[in-house]
C-alpha cells in the first residue's frame, strides 16, 4: 500500500474504526439505508442524482465504531462523470473495510452492471437488495440465495424504509470486516481477445501493486484512460508502465487486440457489454416476474402526467394545491404563534420595567431583537414548515423527473439540460441547495446556466412573503376558501413568471457568453412509489421547523440588533436607518418600493426570511402610530406607511427575483470556483429584479390612477 | 405468418435478413425493437451503454413529453427518456 496514503488514512479516521462504503444506481433507496443505519437525516428523494456529495455518518454496532460513506448514486464506475469519478476514485484509493452496494429489487438488472463493476474493485462487497415491498408489491420475487450463490458475495434483502433487513445488513458487515465471511465474488470474462490481453498482464501487474484487482488494472491500462491509469501508477509508487519487464508485455497485449481490430473505442463496448450481458444472465436465474404488467400502474399514472393534453396543466395544478395547502395551514400557527410572541413581549417588558435594567438595554432587546425573532417565527415559520414537507411529498413520489421530462424540450430550445428542472425544484426548498444539485448536469456549459439562474425561482424563505403580500393586497374577502384559492393562484402565477423568467435568462445567455449546443441528455424515470406519509410530514416539518428556529437565533437576531442600533443611532437629527433609507429611496421610488424596503432586501442578505420582518421592524421604529397586537393590523401598518397595490406587487417581484442571499452566494463560489461567475450570478438576478419593478411600476403608474 | 415464412423461403429469402432498420426515435409508441447498433461516440456512448442500450437489447416505446420530445423508452426493466438526436443516433430493426 501506498504510504501517503494509509497516512492519511490514518489521520482522519482512527484505526479501530471500520469505513464502509455505500455504493448503488441513483434512486436506489441508498439514503435511505444511510439515514436508517447512521441515525442522520441526509434528504431523500426519488430522483436520480440526488445525492452529490460522499456524505459521512457513524454508527456503532456491538462496540464497533462504523463509518458510512454515502458515495453518489452511478449506473457505471467507468467514470463518463464527475460523479462517477467520486465514486470510483474512493472505491480504489481510499481502502473502504467493505463495500454495501445497494440495488432497486424492482429493476434488478439495470443495477447489477454497477454490482459487477464494484466487485470487480472491491472484492469485500455486499450486496443489499432494496425496496422489496416494492417488488412484493409488483409480483417480483428475488432468490436471494441464488442471487448470493451467482456473484459470491453475501446477499441482504431489505425494505429500508421500514426498517426491514437494516438488523441483517448491520451483521453482514460486521462479519465480513472482521473476515469471519470470506467473499469470493465472482470472476467476469472478457469476450476474446480482451481476455487473453488481460491475462497477459496480471501476473506483471500482481508484482507491483497489491490489493486492487489485478484483472480490473489490466483493463483500465487496456482501456488507456489516462487520468484513472496515472492514479494507478501513483498507487504503485512508481510508472510501471515504463518497467523494463511491463513495457513490452503492454505493447504486446495492444497489438493483439489491434491486430484483432478492436479499437479504443470498441474496447469500452466490449468490457461494458461484458457486464451488462453476466448481469442479464443472472438477472434471469433469480428473478421472477408473476405478472408482466407489473409496472401498468406507473405506466398509467404517467400517461395522465406527461400526456400532451394534462401533462402541463397537472403540473401546475399540482404546485397550486401545494400552495393552496400551505396558505390554508400555515394560517392558523401563524396567528397562535404571533398571540404568543405579542403577549411574551409584553411580559418581558413589563418584567424589564419592575428590574433596574437601563432602559436603553431592554429596548435594544426586547423591542429589537426578540420582536425580529417573533415576526420572523410567527409570520415566516408555518409557511415554510408547510410547503417543504408537501413538496418533499411530490419529491418521495418520484413525480420530480417526470417535470423535467415535460420540460426538457423548453430547456433544450434555451440549449440548457431538462435536469436543470430538477435544480430548479431543489431551489424551491433552498437555492443553496439548488446550486449544489447542478452538479447532476454533466455539460459544464449547462450546469452553469443552472447555477446562475438558480435564483430566480424562489426559496422556501421568499414563499411566505409572497404569499402574505397576495393575501394582504390582493384578496379582498380574506376569510373562506374563495380567498385562499385565489391567493393560491396568484402565488403560482409569480412561480411561473419565475420559470419563465429562467427559461429567458439561460436562453440569452446561451446565445451570448455561454455558447453552446444542447448536450446529450438520458433520464431515467424511476418507478413510482407510495411517499412514506407520516415519516416524510413528521420528520420534514420537525426538519423544517428546527432549521427557521436555528436560523432566527442566529441570523435574526442580530438583524434585529442591527436594525434596533440603525434606528436609534441619529446623525445630524436623523436616525442612521432613514439616512440609508433616504439615500435608497430615489431608486427605490422608481421600483415601486420605497427605501425602508430596498434598505430590508440589503439588511436580508444574510436569509431572504427576516426581509419581511425587517421592513416590519423599521416601520415600527421610525414612530408609527399604529398599535401592533395582532397579525390583521399589519395591513394597517403597510398602509400608514404609503403601501398601494403598486408597492405590494414590485415587493413581490423583487422578492421573487433579486440576488441571491450570502449562504447561495458562497455555494456558488464553492461550485463555480470562479469570483467571475459569483458576481455574475448576483448581478443577473438583480438586474431582472430592478429591470421588472421598474417596468411594473410604470405601467401601473400610467393606467391606474393610484 | 407461416405462408408469409414458406413464400419467403420459396423465393430463397432468408426471413432472418428481412429486418428493416430504423432509427430509434421513429419507433412508433408502444413497439418494440431490437439494439443493432450505437452510432453515437464518446461520452453519450458510454452512458447509454451502462444503461444497457448494447446491441441485441429489447426497447420499447413507451411515451413523447407534452411538447413532443423527449420520449421515454423501456430497456432492461428501467424507463430512460432520451431526446430525438440521442435516439436517432441509437439504429433498431422492427
Amino acid at each position: 500500500m501506498n504510504q501517503r496514503n494509509s497516512d492519511q488514512k490514518r489521520h482522519t479516521v482512527p484505526p479501530e474504526e471500520k469505513i464502509i462504503a455505500l455504493a448503488g444506481n441513483p434512486n436506489v433507496g441508498k439514503s435511505t439505508v444511510f439515514n436508517s443505519l447512521t441515525g442522520l437525516n441526509q434528504h431523500t428523494g426519488n430522483w436520480p442524482g440526488k445525492t452529490v456529495t460522499n456524505a459521512r455518518g457513524k454508527y456503532i454496532y456491538k462496540n464497533q465504531t462504523y463509518t458510512l460513506v454515502d458515495l453518489p448514486g452511478t449506473y457505471s464506475l467507468m467514470a463518463h462523470s464527475a460523479e462517477e469519478e467520486v465514486a470510483r476514485d474512493f472505491l480504489c484509493f481510499e481502502h473502504p473495510d467493505a463495500v454495501v452496494i445497494v440495488v432497486d429489487a424492482t429493476c434488478l438488472e439495470r443495477n447489477l452492471n454497477l454490482v459487477l463493476q464494484t466487485m470487480e474493485i472491491c472484492p469485500q462487497a455486499i450486496l443489499c437488495v432494496n425496496l422489496l415491498d416494492e417488488a412484493a408489491k409488483k409480483h417480483i420475487t428475488v432468490d436471494l440465495d441464488r442471487l448470493e450463490q451467482e456473484l459470491g458475495i453475501p446477499v441482504v434483502g431489505a425494505a429500508a424504509r421500514n426498517g426491514k433487513g437494516l438488523a441483517s445488513l448491520m451483521e453482514t458487515i460486521a462479519q465480513t470486516t472482521q473476515q469471519k465471511k470470506i467473499t469470493k465474488p465472482l470472476k467476469i470474462s472478457y469476450p476474446e481477445p480482451l481476455e487473453t490481453a488481460v491475462q497477459q498482464l496480471t501476473p506483471a501487474i500482481e508484482s507491483h501493486i497489491q490489493g486492487l484487482n489485478s484483472r480490473w488494472i489490466a483493463l483500465q491500462l487496456l482501456d488507456d484512460n489516462k487520468s484513472l491509469s496515472d492514479k494507478i501508477v501513483n498507487l504503485a509508487g512508481e510508472d510501471f508502465r515504463k518497467d523494463p519487464i511491463f513495457a513490452p508485455l503492454l505493447a504486446q497485449a495492444n497489438t493483439l487486440l489491434e491486430q484483432k481490430a478492436v479499437s479504443a473505442d470498441t474496447r469500452k463496448d466490449l468490457i461494458t457489454a461484458a457486464y451488462i450481458t453476466k448481469g442479464e444472465a443472472i438477472y434471469k436465474k433469480t428473478v421472477t416476474i408473476a405478472n408482466e404488467n407489473y409496472a401498468q400502474f406507473d405506466r398509467k399514472l404517467d400517461k395522465l402526467l406527461t400526456s400532451k393534453t394534462w401533462g402541463i396543466p397537472m403540473m401546475i395544478l399540482l404546485l397550486g394545491i401545494i400552495f393552496w395547502l400551505t396558505i390554508v395551514g400555515a394560517n392558523y400557527p401563524s396567528q397562535l404563534l404571533s398571540k404568543f410572541f405579542f403577549s411574551a413581549e409584553n411580559w418581558l417588558l413589563t418584567m424589564a420595567n419592575a428590574s433596574n435594567l437601563p432602559l436603553w438595554f431592554t429596548d435594544m432587546f426586547i423591542c429589537g431583537v426578540f420582536r425580529t425573532l417573533g415576526w420572523v417565527v410567527s409570520v415566516m415559520l408555518p409557511p415554510m414548515a408547510i410547503f417543504f414537507p408537501l413538496f418533499t411529498l411530490l419529491e418521495d413520489l418520484g413525480y420530480l423527473p417526470r417535470l423535467a421530462f415535460n420540460l426538457d424540450k423548453i430547456f433544450k430550445e434555451c440549449h440548457a439540460c431538462g435536469k436543470q428542472a430538477l435544480t430548479i425544484c431543489m431551489g424551491f426548498g433552498c437555492n443553496a441547495t439548488g446550486v449544489m444539485g447542478c452538479r447532476i448536469i454533466d455539460s459544464p456549459r449547462e450546469r452553469l446556466i443552472a447555477i446562475l439562474t438558480n435564483s430566480l425561482v424562489p426559496c422556501n424563505g421568499r414563499f411566505p412573503t409572497l404569499i402574505m403580500l397576495a393575501n394582504m393586497f390582493f384578496i379582498a374577502n380574506y376569510q373562506g376558501w374563495g380567498g385562499s384559492i385565489l391567493s393560491a393562484i396568484i402565488v403560482t402565477c409569480f412561480i411561473l413568471l419565475g420559470i419563465v423568467m429562467t427559461f429567458l435568462v439561460s436562453k440569452i445567455l446561451s446565445q451570448t457568453i455561454l455558447k453552446g449546443l444542447p448536450s446529450s441528455f438520458a433520464l431515467e424515470l424511476p418507478p413510482y412509489r407510495k411517499p412514506q406519509f407520516k415519516q416524510v410530514i413528521i420528520r420534514s416539518l420537525l426538519d423544517r421547523t428546527l432549521f427557521v428556529l436555528g436560523r432566527a437565533v442566529s441570523v435574526a437576531a442580530p438583524a434585529g440588533l442591527v436594525i434596533w442600533l440603525m434606528a436609534n443611532i441619529t446623525i445630524a437629527d436623523t436616525t442612521l436607518l432613514t439616512h440609508t433609507a433616504n439615500f435608497l429611496d430615489p431608486l427605490a421610488r422608481l421600483m415601486g418600493l420605497d427605501g425602508y424596503i430596498l434598505t430590508a432586501f440589503i439588511l436580508g442578505f444574510p436569509a431572504n426570511e427576516i426581509v419581511f420582518p425587517i421592513i416590519i421592524m423599521s416601520y415600527l421604529a421610525t414612530g408609527s402610530l399604529v398599535e401592533m397586537d395582532n397579525l390583521l393590523q399589519l395591513k394597517e401598518l403597510l398602509l400608514a406607511h404609503g403601501w398601494t397595490g403598486t408597492t405590494a406587487l414590485c415587493t413581490m417581484l423583487f422578492s421573487l427575483i433579486h440576488f441571491p442571499c450570502s449562504t447561495t452566494c458562497l455555494t456558488i463560489k464553492k461550485e463555480t470556483g470562479s469570483l467571475k461567475w459569483t458576481l455574475l450570478a448576483i448581478a443577473i438576478p438583480t438586474i431582472c429584479g430592478i429591470f421588472l419593478c421598474i417596468t411594473a411600476n410604470l405601467v401601473l403608474q400610467s393606467t391606474l390612477p393610484l | 405468418m407461416e405462408k408469409e415464412k414458406t413464400l419467403h423461403t420459396a423465393a430463397g429469402i432468408n426471413p432472418q435478413e428481412m429486418k428493416l432498420y430504423h432509427p430509434l426515435h421513429l419507433l412508433p409508441m408502444g413497439k418494440k425493437a431490437t439494439i443493432d447498433q450505437l452510432t453515437l461516440t464518446g461520452d453519450m456512448r458510454r452512458r447509454l451503454l451502462d444503461l444497457g442500450f448494447i446491441p441485441g437489447t429489447k426497447v420499447q416505446c413507451l411515451y413523447r413529453s407534452p411538447l413532443g420530445d423527449p420520449t421515454a423508452y423501456f430497456v432492461r426493466g428501467t424507463v430512460i427518456a432520451l431526446r430525438q438526436e440521442d435516439a436517432g443516433q441509437i439504429i433498431v430493426s422492427f
